[in-house]
């Protein structure tokens, strides 16, 4: 390999089909992107999200096992649920759920061939995040709502 | 290294072309049911979170009886295997960007996918026992 001009090529090593090795960009991106634009943020945070989903979908189905074993068992997730750590965990959750959602919208409307360039990016990228922050409050004024009736 | 091929339409060597179709390995397949998952999990991710959020504190006899109702039943189902596809999906490509060893990174996917079909026929299980 050539002599290297700057840090970031240093992961920037593929390979073709042949095995051949090649530079180009591969991920990981984290080291060269510059984080604190709307779009290399906003695209990791929904990758991150998602990941964080993972913790609600495990809680959903523990919730689901719950019901069906019976009340000591769904006791034992109401208790969680109403906990500190458990509010903690949800509220965390529903935010997280809420960004990943609206990102994804934000991704479809891109495959349909919407809004890429930059001030249309940003734009969405501002009302994804006023969205997360207005449906999360929501979402928890109304989960509140229930359990006080 | 210049090679002369019969076929100048394409960059392509045949050795690449045989080793896996490109770097995604299988065309459009993973991309497009990730849309199509995406878009059917929408309305239905809305419809169980704001269920969810209304039965907050509701007890289990409430929880149970609200399961147990056919329409709910049906759309937790389809909630439950569009969830856990379009998650081990989206586990994949994380896995495939950040990992670098082929068997690491086959091992993890095929874990990834093993957990997703256990929970998600658990869950199934649990809301057909409620249900029917």
């Amino acid at each position: 390999m050539s002599r290297k001009q700057d840090a970031r090529e240093a992961i920037m090593v593929g390979h073709r089909s042949d095995g051949s090795a090649v530079q180009r960009p591969l991920s990981p991106h984290l080291q060269v992107y510059d984080m604190l634009q709307m779009t290399s943020a906003l695209s990791i945070s929904g990758r991150i999200t998602g990941v964080v989903w993972v913790g609600g979908v495990l809680f959903m189905v523990w919730w689901l096992l719950a019901a069906a074993s019976g009340a000591d068992a769904f006791g034992a997730v109401q208790w969680f649920a109403s906990s500190v750590i458990g509010v903690i965990f949800l509220f965390g959750l529903t935010a997280a759920a809420w960004f990943h959602t609206l990102n994804g919208v934000r991704h479809l409307a891109w495959d349909a061939g919407y809004g890429y360039d930059i001030p249309s990016t940003y734009r969405s990228g501002r009302w994804v995040l006023v969205g997360t922050a207005l449906a999360t409050a929501a979402t928890w004024i109304l989960a509140t709502g229930a359990w006080l009736t | 290294m210049a090679h002369e091929y019969a076929r100048s339409t394409t960059l392509r060597t045949p050795l690449g072309r045989a080793r896996g179709l490109g770097a995604a390995k299988s065309g459009m397949h993973h991309w497009w049911t990730q849309r199509v998952t995406s878009a059917a999990l929408l309305p239905l991710t809305l419809w169980f979170v704001l269920s969810a959020a209304s039965l907050a504190g509701a007890g289990h006899a409430a929880t149970v009886e609200w399961i147990a109702r056919p329409w709910n039943a049906v759309l937790l189902l389809a909630t439950i295997g569009l969830t856990f596809h379009h998650t081990a999906s989206g586990l994949q490509v994380i896995i495939e960007d950040y990992v670098r060893q082929e068997w690491v990174k086959i091992t993890a996917i095929l874990v990834t996918k093993a957990i997703c079909v256990v929970l998600a026929l658990a869950a199934a299980l649990a809301v057909l026992r409620i249900a029917v």
